[in-house]
């Protein structure tokens, strides 16, 4: 009995690493532009499709193709805030989200129109099933290959963010748009070049999550739904926070999907929104 | 400078001609229309009321909402359990889907209003989400496949199926001018004013005593009975409650906000405008599908980056003045020394 539950929480908190990939874009999109991208989850979704396509075109193991799109989801992230989300950040919040509201629609319909309404999964070979014994506890490789990698990204961006030189722009120009361009530093430039580092994550989340979980049109807002969750319960703009977020979340999840498969989700909203009302800051709040 | 035409009052006063037209158009439109008319106009109104909620708290009350779907849900789900299970008089039915609305909103204020700005509207989601959820679990309403309504119920609003259809169309009517009149009204009153001060200039709104948080949360209670009466003038045309089609968040929010978007947000005239739009579009792209989403997703961007304050943005700086003023004009003798 206790094995089971050591179990849960331990693939739990793996799932947990999956989605605070899928958070990491949100919050550095939140934190540096100042508007939640209600288009973030089908942005994720529409990489997926990406991915797979491309995997069997080229007929490559996805893993290989990741590398491979992660130029384009920059270049794709800057080109969409330098000709598009530039146009409407500002005083007004209203606009932005209003704007991704229309992209989300219109990325979840396009696809449904472009792939059908199939559910798909992506697949990277015999990676899908390899598993190891930890502590008597059997472990997938690919879920471990996740966390590692929303770890390493968590701490990556952090320390983009906090200690570089282009995350002391990203922060100059988040905390005073005008002050910014004042010293010389072009503001427009920054925005899209932290909206192309969000188009990494998103493009790193779309390969794990693919290789997850089912994915077809329409997973985008239970993506961002997610994705929204974990920033909050970490903290606004703490990207450490995020993991911890991901982790709570996932575990939540888990064990509400073991107790009825139909509560999986309805579990991870309401821990959320009961940690929410009794720390409505976060866990782990940068500011 | 604002640009005023010459003939500025004449182009006003018929505009306003017009949309009493229209409203009297809508009293005799019974009389004329089949059946397949009405269900369409019954669809009219009842997403005019939407549109109408949505653009009082993201229009003026700065709620900008993407659960609004969550009440249409709880109205058609109140109705169904008053009418059906506790087998009340229909229109106290009804009027009971309003009343639940209302007092869910009041557990949900404690979230949303937890929530600023661009958190709110992912934080409503949810919400909505959390209460869809919540309602595929209920075992007397048919869990996540729904139920329909009895055969009785429906008859009760007229025996013959053209009955039913214009009973439900004045009840549809009922609510539409009653939610017009009413928002209307709150917006030229004093929680209007200071919802107005607050869109122009926060700081100085709250300076010069505007209570933010209440005008906010009497905006936010506002919207709840309508959404749930609309929602169980819904079900009565549907005939059916589902956790899908009832909290459907395409039909009931998605659709909102392109019409409000387009049409005009931060108006009165622009969701008026933005219904008649989208049903005409509606007539016109239904067939294609998924293209009608995309279509609808595009032109609201398009607005957007155009004239964010929507279609009737661009009209009334043609016209140079509202057609339904939610602003007081100034006494002519304002400002001037008081006669000795």
């Amino acid at each position: 009995m206790v094995g089971t539950y050591l179990n849960l929480i331990v693939q739990g908190a793996l799932l947990g690493g999956l989605y605070a990939i899928f958070a990491l874009g949100l919050s550095l999109s939140v934190g540096v532009m100042r508007f939640v991208n209600i288009a973030h989850g089908d942005f994720i979704v529409l990489m997926s499709f990406l991915l797979l396509v491309l995997s069997s075109v080229l007929k490559l193991n996805v893993l290989l193709v990741l590398p491979l799109v992660i130029p384009l989801a920059f270049a794709a992230g800057y080109v969409l805030q330098r000709l598009l989300l530039q146009r409407v950040i500002g005083d007004n919040a209203l606009l932005p989200l209003l704007v991704t509201f229309g992209l989300s629609i219109i990325v979840q319909n396009g696809l449904l129109q472009g792939v059908g309404a199939d559910t798909r999964t992506l697949s990277a070979g015999a990676l899908d099933v390899a598993s190891v014994q930890i502590g008597g506890l059997s472990i997938g490789v690919l879920p471990l290959l996740t966390f590692a990698v929303a770890v390493a990204l968590a701490f990556g961006l952090d320390w983009l963010l906090y200690r570089s030189r282009l995350g002391a722009h990203i922060r100059a120009v988040t905390l005073d748009v005008a002050a910014a361009d004042l010293i010389g530093l072009s503001s427009v430039r920054v925005y899209a070049i932290a909206m192309g580092i969000v188009g990494i994550t998103v493009a790193i989340a779309a390969c794990f999550m693919g290789l997850r979980m089912n994915f077809d049109p329409t997973s985008g807002p239970s993506r961002l739904l997610i994705a929204f969750e974990v920033v909050v319960l970490g903290g606004l703009g703490s990207l450490r926070g995020s993991l911890l977020g991901g982790i709570i979340l996932g575990i939540a999840q888990t064990i509400g999907g073991q107790i009825d498969g139909a509560w999986q989700t309805l579990a991870g909203h309401i821990v959320f929104l009961t940690i929410f009302l009794l720390r409505p800051q976060g866990l782990l709040p940068r500011y | 400078m604002q640009h005023v035409p010459a003939n500025q009052p004449l182009i006003i006063a018929v505009s306003r001609i017009v949309l009493l037209g229209g409203a009297l158009a809508l009293m005799v439109a019974p009389r004329f229309l089949d059946p397949g008319g009405l269900t369409m106009l019954t669809e009219f109104l009842c997403l005019l009321v939407l549109a109408l909620m949505w653009n009082l708290l993201a229009g003026y009350a700065d709620i900008v909402t993407v659960g609004q779907h969550a009440f249409v849900g709880i109205g058609a789900y109140a109705f169904y359990g008053a009418a059906v299970l506790l087998r009340l008089d229909p229109y106290l039915a009804i009027a009971a889907a309003g009343v639940v609305a209302l007092i869910i909103a009041l557990p949900a204020m404690l979230i949303v209003f937890r929530l600023r700005a661009a958190y709110l509207a992912v934080g409503t989601w949810v919400v909505a989400e959390v209460l869809m959820l919540a309602a595929g679990k209920l075992p007397n309403f048919g869990f996540g496949s729904g139920v329909s309504l009895p055969v009785a119920v429906a008859r009760e609003f007229g025996a013959r199926p053209a009955e039913r259809f214009a009973t439900i169309y004045w009840l549809a009517l009922a609510l539409a001018i009653a939610a017009f009149l009413s928002t209307w009204l709150l917006l030229r009153s004093r929680v209007g004013l200071g919802l107005t001060a607050m869109r122009d200039n926060e700081e100085a709104a709250g300076a010069m005593g505007v209570n933010l948080l209440r005008s906010r949360i009497v905006c936010f209670l506002w919207t709840a009975p309508f959404l749930g009466l609309a929602g169980a003038i819904i079900t009565l045309q549907k005939l059916r409650i589902s956790p899908a089609a009832s909290f459907s968040i395409i039909d009931w929010t998605v659709f909102v906000i392109f019409i409000v978007v387009i049409g005009g947000i931060g108006s009165l005239e622009g969701p008026i405008l933005g219904t008649i739009l989208f049903f005409v579009l509606r007539e016109h792209l239904a067939t294609l599908g998924t293209w009608h989403l995309i279509i609808l997703g595009t032109l609201s961007i398009v607005v957007i980056l155009i004239e964010p304050r929507g279609l009737w943005g661009l009209l009334r700086k043609a016209l140079g003045g509202d057609v339904i003023p939610v602003s007081h004009a100034a006494r002519a003798d304002f400002g001037k020394a008081e006669a000795p």
